[in-house]
């Protein structure tokens, strides 16, 4: 049984947050710059040019990215030898949201849903748990913005109208959200499970890394049409129009009940932070 | 690509030239509010109270920044999505509103509300909120402080790029430049 105290959790957090929020990943930036060499719009190229030159002045200043620096949201996986010291891996995981936030000067963006008083820390953090074998205890972060969320779309679907419905439900989120999610977007998709499950699927799938083939060929050929349809709507970057408006469609697929078909839409901005570290 | 530079408040010349599509820098004062400072503000014009700044001519900049660094003159501040704010805009044009800096589609109301008292929509870069601090001079709470982020701030900025959505004629760059790329993806 391996211990692992409940600061070392918290020192971890902290230090995800606050490099998320001023780097910008390798695979973030490499698609970028691919993205250029794609764009013909001279103002999409114009913006793309900011956004990379953004990052460039973001490590260098250590300033964040992005002004939303989001909800802190985190996916979990605890191994089965583990134990935990001094407390619960979700007041590690808050303790660590609300010093990293603090530490890294970043904006506390959660509020009362109904007053929208300001919570003032940036807590709570949403945490999904996995339960796996072995003595690990991973932890994957990502700074989750207001805007593209906003834009995010769930529905049941009918299981007849399969995959054509599927891709056509995606590409219209795409069109109704235009340029209010920051494109280029990463869309992480979900498809099965039921009602909250596909849209936390969707949401993990953001966390695949951008540039991997997903393993699933069918799945792969999907991501493939719904990216070259969406590009095709003319959005473009920040929506002043141009042929990037996509940087990557990522999806996971889990069985779902025989009656149903759901399927859940999560953008993500270009300013996509995320980072993991294993215990 | 060609920059108009332009200073606040602004003047109807300066806005009778603006168009769609225009790269523009601006510098001079503008004042930040999001949702919440909308509300409080548009209150204040139903109640005949007086705004805690000058409106006639002036900018509003949708943005939330972050904290500041001690010794910096903000954090990281680029634009918020624009729509939330709709239902509050128009009157704020009625009472001398020239410009706002977001990003995002605006309604109808707003739009048609944007010929009829000769203001512009300018879209700035969402998630560029360090490139754009970097235009940021000065930065200093107004009003409504307890809101943090929220709070409005009268800022001088030089230089700040944004680039003209909707012009008084009606022109919409992201009607305009969708249709014009629809369907240009090889
Ligand atoms: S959608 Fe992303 S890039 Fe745009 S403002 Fe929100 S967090 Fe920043």
């Amino acid at each position: 049984m391996k211990i692992i105290k409940l600061d070392q959790i918290s020192n971890a957090v902290i230090d995800l947050i606050t490099h998320a929020a001023s780097n910008l990943s390798e695979d973030v930036i490499k698609s970028l710059n691919n993205s250029l060499d794609i764009e013909i719009s001279e103002s999409g190229k114009s913006v793309l040019n900011k956004i990379i030159k953004n990052a460039e002045i973001a490590k260098s200043e250590d300033r964040p990215l992005c002004q939303d620096t989001g909800l802190a949201v985190f996916f979990v996986e605890i191994g089965s030898d583990i134990a935990i010291e001094g407390g619960t891996i979700t007041e590690g995981i808050n303790e660590g949201t609300r010093k990293g936030y603090e530490k890294g000067y970043l904006r506390k963006s959660t509020c009362d849903p109904l007053t929208r008083k300001n919570i003032g820390d940036n807590t709570p953090a949403i945490i999904h748990y996995e339960f796996t074998g072995g003595d690990k205890l991973k932890i994957s972060y990502a700074a989750k913005g207001g805007g593209s969320e906003n834009m995010s779309r769930i529905k049941m679907m009918k299981p007849s109208d399969g995959i054509q419905g599927i891709i056509d439900f995606a590409v219209e989120t795409m069109e109704i959200a235009g340029p209010n999610p920051c494109p280029p977007n990463i869309i992480g998709i979900g498809i099965g499970g039921n009602f909250e499950r596909s849209a936390i699927i969707a949401k993990k799938a953001l966390f695949r890394n951008i540039g991997t083939i997903n393993p699933d060929k069918e799945l792969a050929q999907i991501e493939q049409t719904i990216y070259n349809k969406i590009n095709k709507i003319g959005t473009g970057p920040m929506g002043f129009g141009g042929v990037c408006t996509a940087l990557a469609v990522h999806i996971i697929k889990e069985p779902c009940h025989i009656a149903s078909m759901p399927i859940a839409i999560n953008i993500e901005c270009h300013s996509h932070r995320h980072g993991s570290v294993v215990l | 690509m060609e920059f108009k530079k332009i200073t606040t408040p602004l003047s109807e010349d300066t806005i009778a030239a603006l168009r769609t599509g225009d790269e523009v820098l601006i510098s001079g004062t503008i004042y930040t509010a999001r949702d919440e400072a909308h509300r409080r503000l548009t209150l204040l014009i139903a109640e005949n109270m007086p705004l805690p700044f000058n409106i006639e001519g002036q900018i509003i900049y949708y943005v939330g920044p972050s904290p500041a660094k001690p010794g910096e003159v903000i954090g990281s501040a680029g634009p918020t999505t624009s729509y939330r704010m709709d239902k509050y805009a128009p009157v704020l044009m009625e009472h001398g509103l020239k410009g706002m800096i977001g990003k995002g589609k605006r309604s109808e109301e707003v739009k048609s509300a944007m010929k009829k008292y000769k203001a512009v929509y300018f879209g700035a870069i969402g998630g560029a909120g360090a490139l754009i601090a970097k235009s940021i001079k000065s930065s200093k709470v107004i009003a409504y402080e307890e809101l943090l982020s929220e709070a409005v701030r009268e800022l001088t900025v030089e230089d700040f790029p944004a680039i003209v959505v909707n012009d008084i004629f009606g022109g919409d760059l992201y009607n305009e430049g969708k249709l014009k790329f629809a369907g240009k993806f090889k």
